[in-house]
């Protein structure tokens, strides 16, 4: 009983940190609507910033001095990023938003490895906060007992600011109605840096004060940036209270399964969340919010056409070059081509559930590493053979995102996110911590295609044909009363429920049909690597998917591909660089600024323009 | 004459509040028919009812002598009634034509047809359908640039796309020019009058109301408070106190 009355003080001291951070994700989105990615980082700038203010200032007012000093430097950086990335996107969807707070983590990351080095950080002792405190017995670090005690009084300082103060009256106004708010003279944009400020003072904070537990490390961020998004969807988007409760709730249960169940902790989190969002949509203490409401970037999407001859030309000239590749090109060419249209499919099913369908899926990634893994896996326990083990990839994948969708596609926006997030989570851990069958992080290994296609250009042309041909077959769909349906439903879910389409049922069929051609693409390409690894089902590989649907274009199946030919070929160039994190994250914050359309976008606009004002010369 | 459409003792509560309290008339055949009131008085709320985007609270909702109460929109639809909205849903990604095939795939109950091109689908068919509201030059046009007038006659077109027996108009005319809206309302009055479509409607212009309508119910506070011709419901004494002066909304406006 003792022991077990430790383990739930240790959870509530891991709750402080936690809360931290999470409060100020909900009070950003709360006020912005902007799903900050980002916030990991903060978290981890303020451990590394906390570590060297530790160093330069002494004893206990140092140690205090340090960590509130962390905050308001952390707070500061904050102010900048919001004004520099995020002002200028306020009014784009918040697709555009959460790519750019993706480049931000990108950028922070090789910044940190610039100024604090590889190395892992040793966060110092609490002076005066050294030892324990026995309770009933246990030792329990008097650290421990402090974080607990200040916590309430940091929930209770925030609940006083939001509700209490004038400041917090504008925050919760522009919380319900930020138009309202602008339209009645507050001045929006230095509420919302502020805001966004005190968001990443409060992650700082996080960071800092946990230094004593943790310290400090390059994988801080996306360490904790998982299980803040899942506090805060449990919660509920943009409620304190309710992100005290989650921080608390995950935080013992962790600590316990620690205990209890040590091969489940990474799965444990992620099942919390799917439960609560099964019974309660929008979290504990959340209300429905009303996510996707700005809509599309720029001028409303074009109607669809059938390629004309000019973009048919180029389609032909395209994969005639495709086809004769192998005739000149060296061996790495056609690998790369092979990772191109790999990608380019992901890719291509990503777009058609988000562009087409208008539902962002966080953790598409399950599906294309799902369908690897289901063949990598029949391969290796029960050696079928290639064809057969290839073919059951789309079909394994598609039944997954039947039933991972049967759960999802009730949710709508920021939810249903967070849900396949918390979804592709569950498929990864399960790849991770499941050794008996997928060997973990070894993974699995010697996965070589059938002999008539063991040859660098015969598995070529089967990509070449499978890879476009399934991408040729999603663009057919899209102009398919199926595509049809599904659009309509994306563009006025009422209307279209008033004329008798099924809308949930439309995106669950076409859910499942993203998730097959995810799993072709992941069987394409486990037979071409020769293995996979569980990095293909982490929430990275979601992003690399969603920033190259991004980068080309949302409103575009071309998007989607060019986006994927052009990342393999960035990424392949810029790994080379040692900083190639910064240069990545800073073409992505440019592009969401410069280039909100994306690539093909853009370049169509462009070139509307050009023939807009030659008629005009010529008239 | 028979009836189309029958409501009894519709009743919706938030909280307590009463939006609408105890509704109950009919529709007939190939009748024209007008739901007034002033702002507030439940007559959105009572439309979201009958096509099932709400639930109510309590009563009950007949089509043809069958049951319709609690099931969904497009069940609804399905059972032959259309709709327009006060706010328009079109789809600002299709053209205008395709706006109409989208309502005629539904129909014939191609949804889930991936084979066939979506815009080669029923073309002549919703061509006929522009042509009933006049927008077929217009055909070809992106939806996201019509004008509100315009959006508001494909919506029209839209809805006759299942040919319905019965059609729900929430103020079909808001927001346009008058005379656009008399255009509007005596296309619908010759919808009407040649495909025996039976249309309930309403509206906060009288003339239009006047002008057009078979039956006029007059709603206030969630309660219907007389029904009859133009004529009876012009001179009854509780319809000019609603909207002449005395009425809650116009004396709350006078004390503010």
């Amino acid at each position: 009983m003792a022991f077990f009355f430790a383990q739930f003080l240790t959870g509530l001291a891991n709750a402080a940190a936690l809360f931290l951070v999470a409060s100020g994700l909900s009070l950003i989105f709360g006020v912005t609507r902007i799903v900050n990615f980002a916030h990991g980082s903060f978290y981890m700038l303020g451990a590394f910033v906390g570590v060297t203010l530790m160093e330069v200032l002494p004893g206990a007012v140092g140690f205090w001095g340090a960590i509130i000093l962390t905050g308001l430097a952390v707070g500061a950086i904050g102010a900048f990023v919001e004004m520099v990335v995020l002002r200028p996107i306020y009014r784009a969807p918040e697709l555009f938003q959460l790519v750019a707070t993706f480049g931000v983590i990108l950028v922070i990351q090789d910044l940190a490895l610039m100024i604090w080095g590889a190395e892992d950080r040793l966060g110092p002792r609490a002076p005066g906060l050294r030892g324990v405190w026995r309770i009933f017995g246990e030792p329990v670090p008097k650290y421990d007992i402090i974080l607990i005690a200040i916590t309430p009084f940091i929930l209770f300082a925030l609940w006083y600011l939001i509700t209490r103060t004038r400041v917090g009256v504008l925050v919760r106004a522009a919380t319900q109605d930020r138009e309202m708010v602008g339209a009645l003279g507050v001045n929006q944009a230095w509420l919302f840096t502020g805001v966004f400020a005190l968001g990443s003072a409060l992650a700082g904070w996080g960071g800092a004060l946990q230094l004593p537990k943790g310290g400090a490390d390059l994988l801080m961020d996306f360490n904790i940036i998982g299980a803040v998004f899942v506090v805060v969807v449990i919660g509920g988007m943009g409620s304190l209270p309710g992100a005290f409760i989650a921080a608390v709730l995950i935080s013992v249960l962790s600590v316990f399964g620690v205990t209890y169940l040590p091969q489940s902790t990474l799965v444990l989190m992620f099942v919390v969340m799917a439960i609560v969002l099964i019974v309660r949509p929008y979290g504990l203490l959340g209300r429905e919010e009303v996510a996707g409401e700005h809509g599309q970037a720029g001028a409303p999407e074009t109607p669809i056409r059938p390629y004309g001859r000019v973009g048919k030309m180029l389609v032909a000239g395209l994969l005639a070059l495709l086809a004769t590749l192998p005739l000149f090109a060296e061996q790495f060419v056609l690998t790369l081509t092979v990772d191109m249209i790999v990608f380019a499919l992901f890719a291509a099913s990503l777009h058609f559930i988000l562009g087409t369908g208008g539902l962002v899926s966080f953790g598409h990634a399950a599906f294309f590493g799902g369908g690897a893994y289901a063949a990598a896996l029949l391969v290796f326990h029960t050696d079928t053979r290639m064809e057969l083990a290839f073919l059951f990839a789309p079909f394994a994948a598609g039944l997954l995102a039947l039933g991972i969708g049967w759960f999802c596609i009730r949710l709508t926006g920021v939810y249903f996110a967070m849900l396949t997030l918390a979804f592709s989570q569950l498929v990864w851990s399960l790849a991770f911590q499941w050794r008996d069958v997928t060997r973990g992080d070894d993974g699995l290994v010697n996965i070589w295609p059938a002999d008539w296609l063991n040859s660098p250009s015969a598995y070529y042309y089967f990509t070449l044909a499978l890879g476009v041909g399934g991408i040729l077959f999603l663009r057919h769909v899209i102009h398919a009363p199926f595509g049809y349906a599904l659009r309509a439903g994306r563009d006025s879910p009422r209307q279209a429920e008033a004329t008798g389409i099924d809308v949930k049922r439309i995106q669950y069929a076409a859910f499942a049909l993203a998730g097959a051609m995810a799993g072709l693409a992941g069987g394409i390409f486990v037979f071409s690597k020769g293995s996979v690894f569980p990095t293909e089902l982490e929430i990275g590989a979601s992003f690399d998917a969603l920033i190259v649907v991004f980068l080309g274009g949302v409103k575009t199946l071309a998007g989607g591909v060019v986006g994927a030919g052009f990342m393999t070929l960035v990424e392949d160039w810029l790994t080379r660089l040692e900083y190639w994190r910064l240069l990545l994250g800073l073409l992505i914050i440019a592009v969401v600024i410069i280039a909100p359309e994306g690539i093909v976008g853009s370049l169509r606009s462009l070139c509307t323009q050009i023939r807009g004002s030659e008629s005009e010369v010529s008239k | 004459m028979t009836e189309i459409l029958r409501v009894e003792h519709l009743k919706k509560s938030y909280d307590g509040f009463l939006a609408v309290n105890d509704v109950s008339f009919s529709v007939a055949k190939g009748e024209l028919k007008a739901l007034i009131g002033p702002n507030g008085a439940g007559k959105s709320t009572c439309f979201n009812m009958l096509m099932g985007q709400l639930k109510p609270t309590a009563g009950t909702v007949w089509l043809d002598g069958k049951k319709i109460t609690g099931l969904r929109p497009r069940e609804i639809w399905r059972r032959g009634v259309g709709r327009t909205f006060q706010i328009t849903g079109t789809y600002p990604s299709m053209t205008v034509i395709e706006n109409v095939q989208m309502a005629l795939m539904s129909h014939h109950r191609k949804l889930y047809a991936i084979a066939p091109r979506a815009w080669r689908l029923y073309r002549d068919e919703a061509f006929e359908f522009l042509k009933t509201v006049e927008m077929e030059d217009q055909a070809d046009r992106p939806c996201s640039v019509l004008a509100y007038g315009d959006l508001k006659r494909l919506e029209l077109a839209i809805a006759l796309c299942h040919r319905p027996r019965l059609l729900l108009m929430d103020e079909p005319t808001a927001g346009m020019a008058s005379s656009a809206r008399i255009a509007l309302m005596q296309l619908v009055a010759d919808i009407v009058r040649d495909q025996g479509v039976s249309v309930l409607f309403t509206e906060h212009d009288m003339d239009v109301v006047f002008a057009h309508s078979h039956h006029i119910m007059v709603l206030n506070r969630g309660e219907l408070i007389t029904e009859g011709s133009a004529e009876e419901v012009r001179n009854d004494a509780r319809v000019q106190e609603v909207y002449l002066g005395g009425g809650t909304l116009f004396a709350e406006a006078r004390n503010a």
